[in-house]
């Protein structure tokens, strides 16, 4: 399924908080409203025009039960309709996802979308642990921690190649935070620092370093949906949701011997390409905004997602073909590994890749005409979202 | 508007404490129950694509709580969001999906064990904001004291009144299998029984309880492949009331009206009281019950206790199921109400069957006091 819609939806509001470790001059409440007054102004209309509101984050990283009954205190939900809606990572793609088949669906014609993550006032690694059954993984989950790809890459194209591209990886996606002025984490790392960096950053696990791996971080980001119509009529530069498939797997990472299955991320692309007739989609698509946990997964997931084959993927990045001004610039935004306020950060990638399309993206804007988009969410054991934005309404 | 039709539904039987089953296994005798009904699967070609959950974290105490049941409802490299609220708006978010065209058939399944945290009330104080409330105790128990308190003052409901309601609660509960509390009361058991919280007696509280169901639904086009005698969805409406007590009036059924308002609209429901001929509403307390019938438009306000005693419950089919009262976990309550509603249309309800049903309202709460309210509407 999915493609054949019963009317297009438009993004025709963007707010994002600016992301960080440390929120302490506002509580989840004044967070999210921060987000969605941005999101108001950014659309140029008011709560008066939303007729529903979908919200969601990990209740367990903060502790609170349902919290969208406290959050309505400052996201405009009083006497609206509202869903809330969790996938653990991927939950900020799935509002999306939602938000389309909301609108979509006739039954709203405005939908506005929140997602949000106080990760300060909880425990990232013991929460994410906690995702694990508690009779049979927790005592082996290290929350989002493993070096399992490292290894198998150094496997596969030799431990200096391996270790060097998800280095350069690296400091690209740096470079691209470094221009974005909501980005967390913002170090101005140089390509010759590389080498030291590969020796000396502390082992997390293996080789899964404390360079490569994400933030933790504080924020709120909320996006607007509108029915073709209302989009035409209410903003003058609607991104368009073509479409956009999930995948998600069992329980555990993999526990049937050591066959490979096909990654949730080459499924969905494949599927999702396919019935959307792209069949070269690094030729297609003029950005990637990719949920990518750590420098290695964004590595190897690249070669997932673009449907590549063999050392593809190392060799577009040595040739800095993921760069800004690059064949296919990827995370502009400076991807997860920059800001990760979790139950926000998937939604941050469409946010991104819709704001690349409108050509309003900032600093970090990209130099050529932004046309097709694509952007990732990534939760749970392996799980994916991935969607097809568009500047215009001509597929 | 297009017409979504429940194709299917199974209950696990509720019970106050299930310890010998996971949830897992629970949901996947529900989803084993669905195919045995529809043959249906989840194969790339014909087969369910996107599968809704409803469960919570806090009550499961696992972060991500869909993760623990992604192989028991079908999830492997298939769709699946968890609606991380009551889960009757589950069912209102895969009308959505249908609707959108995204999809043609979605499968629906919630889940909820009360008696695996050390107390519900510690689950339902964490809902409550770190700064305030929560240093107070709030609780939904003691938060639905204080609105049962403000309701029985303005409507004038009485102690019989509301006993009433429990021991006719358990007689209709006592026929149904999928039921948790089905011993039979008298008015004085309930009347008389000792005081929860005040004025909540604990014959007025539905008990501790485990369960899981699930739901098919499908286009209209595609429900022939699963069934020929179809439920469907007309109706969906939802509103989320203030947070903070001090800022609500408690007996006002404000958020009730304006959910039942849109989803009335959306199933062209002009005159709730002639168009309507089953309700289940999710009574978690026996004053919500009556409180929840006038939101609903079935009396008007502060006519509860009159409605009670004039035969209304019996006149509009009210919680055949046994309701809420009869116990459900309250993350799936909705759910259990809508199931019963599907029984009921499909004709298929056994010894709780009610005569020529042909339009059911269900309605369904989160958050303390009705914070949050869900109605949905379905047809023969």
């Amino acid at each position: 399924m999915g493609k054949k819609k019963n009317r297009n939806v438009g993004i025709i509001g963007i707010g994002q908080t600016e992301y960080s470790s440390h929120k302490e001059d506002q509580n989840q409440v004044e967070m999210v409203n921060e987000a969605v007054r941005y999101a108001l102004e950014d659309a140029k209309i008011t709560l008066d025009d939303i007729d529903c509101v979908i919200h969601g984050n990990m209740e367990l990283f903060e502790m609170i039960h349902q919290p969208d009954l406290w959050h309505s205190l400052g996201s405009g939900a009083f006497g609206k309709e509202q869903l809330r809606i969790t996938t653990g990572g991927t939950t900020g793609a799935s509002l999306v996802c939602a938000a389309d088949n909301l609108v979509a669906s006739g039954m709203y014609d405005v939908v506005m979308a929140i997602g949000l993550e106080k990760l300060q006032e909880g425990h990232t690694t013991g929460g994410i642990t906690n995702m694990a059954d508690p009779l049979w993984f927790r005592h082996l989950q290290t929350g989002a921690l493993t070096a399992t790809t490292a290894t198998m890459m150094m496997e596969e194209f030799g431990e200096d190649r391996a270790k060097r591209a998800a280095m350069k990886y690296r400091i690209m996606i740096d470079k691209h935070a470094c221009l974005n002025p909501r980005a967390h984490r913002r170090f101005g790392l140089e390509y010759d620092q590389a080498e030291d960096l590969m020796n000396t950053s502390p082992q997390l696990v293996g080789e899964l370093r404390l360079i490569h791996m994400c933030s933790q971080s504080d924020g709120a980001c909320v996006m607007i949906f509108a029915s073709e119509k209302k989009a035409k009529e209410l903003s003058d530069k609607p991104v368009w949701i073509r479409d956009h498939i999930t995948a998600h797997r069992e329980e555990t990472f993999n526990c049937f011997g050591l066959d490979m299955p096909e990654m949730t991320h080459h499924y969905a692309a494949r599927t999702l390409f396919g019935r959307n007739g792209i069949t070269d989609p690094v030729d297609y698509f003029d950005v990637f905004e990719m949920y990518d946990p750590s420098a290695w997964w964004g590595l190897d997931w690249l070669r997932q997602f673009l449907l590549l084959e063999g050392d593809e993927h190392i060799r577009m990045l040595e040739e800095d073909e993921f760069d800004l001004d690059g064949k296919l610039p990827v995370n502009p935004s400076g991807g997860v590994i920059a800001s990760n306020p979790i139950g926000a950060t998937a939604m941050l990638r469409p946010a991104e890749a819709a704001m690349q399309i409108r050509g309003d993206a900032g600093p970090q804007q990209i130099k050529k005409e932004v046309k097709h988009a694509l952007a990732s969410g990534f939760g749970g054991t392996m799980w994916t979202v991935l969607m097809m934005l568009e500047k215009d309404l001509d597929w | 508007m297009k017409r979504v039709a429940v194709c299917a539904v199974a209950q696990h039987k509720c019970d106050s404490n299930l310890w010998y089953k996971r949830f897992q296994g629970m949901l996947l005798d529900v989803l084993e129950e669905i195919q045995a009904q529809t043959g249906m699967d989840f194969s790339e070609e014909t087969g369910v694509r996107t599968i809704i959950t409803a469960s919570d974290d806090v009550f499961d105490a696992r972060t991500i709580s869909d993760n623990g049941v992604t192989d028991a409802v079908g999830g492997q490299y298939r769709e699946e969001e968890k609606m991380a609220q009551e889960g009757l708006n589950g069912l209102g978010y895969a009308m959505a999906t249908i609707l959108s065209g995204h999809e043609d058939a979605v499968y629906v399944a919630g889940h909820c064990k009360e008696s695996q945290p050390e107390s519900v009330n510690m689950c339902t104080n964490l809902a409550y904001d770190p700064f305030y409330g929560r240093a107070m105790g709030l609780d939904y128990t003691n938060v639905a004291a204080l609105q049962a308190r403000d309701y029985m003052e303005k409507s004038g409901i009485t102690e019989e009144q509301l006993a009433k309601v429990v021991v006719r609660a358990r007689q209709w509960a006592s026929r149904n299998p999928n039921a948790n509390a089905q011993d039979l009361l008298e008015l004085g058991d309930v009347m008389y029984a000792p005081m929860l919280c005040d004025p909540i007696r604990t014959t007025h509280a539905y008990p501790v309880s485990d369960g899981a169901v699930g739901f098919l639904l499908a286009s209209e086009e595609r429900a022939k492949d699963f069934t020929d005698n179809p439920v469907w969805l007309t109706g969906f409406g939802t509103c989320m009331d203030s947070y903070f007590l001090g800022d609500r009036d408690l007996a006002s059924n404000f958020a009730l009206k304006k959910a039942a308002e849109r989803a009335y609209k959306k199933a062209g429901i002009k005159d709730v009281k002639k168009e309507v001929d089953l309700v289940e509403v999710m009574d978690c307390y026996a004053y919500q019950q009556p409180m929840w019938l006038e939101g609903l438009g079935f009396c008007g306000d502060g006519e509860g206790g009159k409605f009670i005693d004039e035969g209304g419950l019996a006149k509009y089919n009210v919680n055949l199921s046994g309701g809420m009262l009869a116990g459900n976990p309250i993350m799936i309550g909705g759910l259990y109400r809508a199931a019963e509603a599907v029984l009921q249309l499909k004709g298929e309800a056994g010894e709780h069957q009610a005569a020529d049903v042909g339009r059911a309202v269900v309605q369904s709460t989160t958050g303390g006091a009705g914070q949050f309210h869900t109605v949905l509407v379905l047809e023969r």
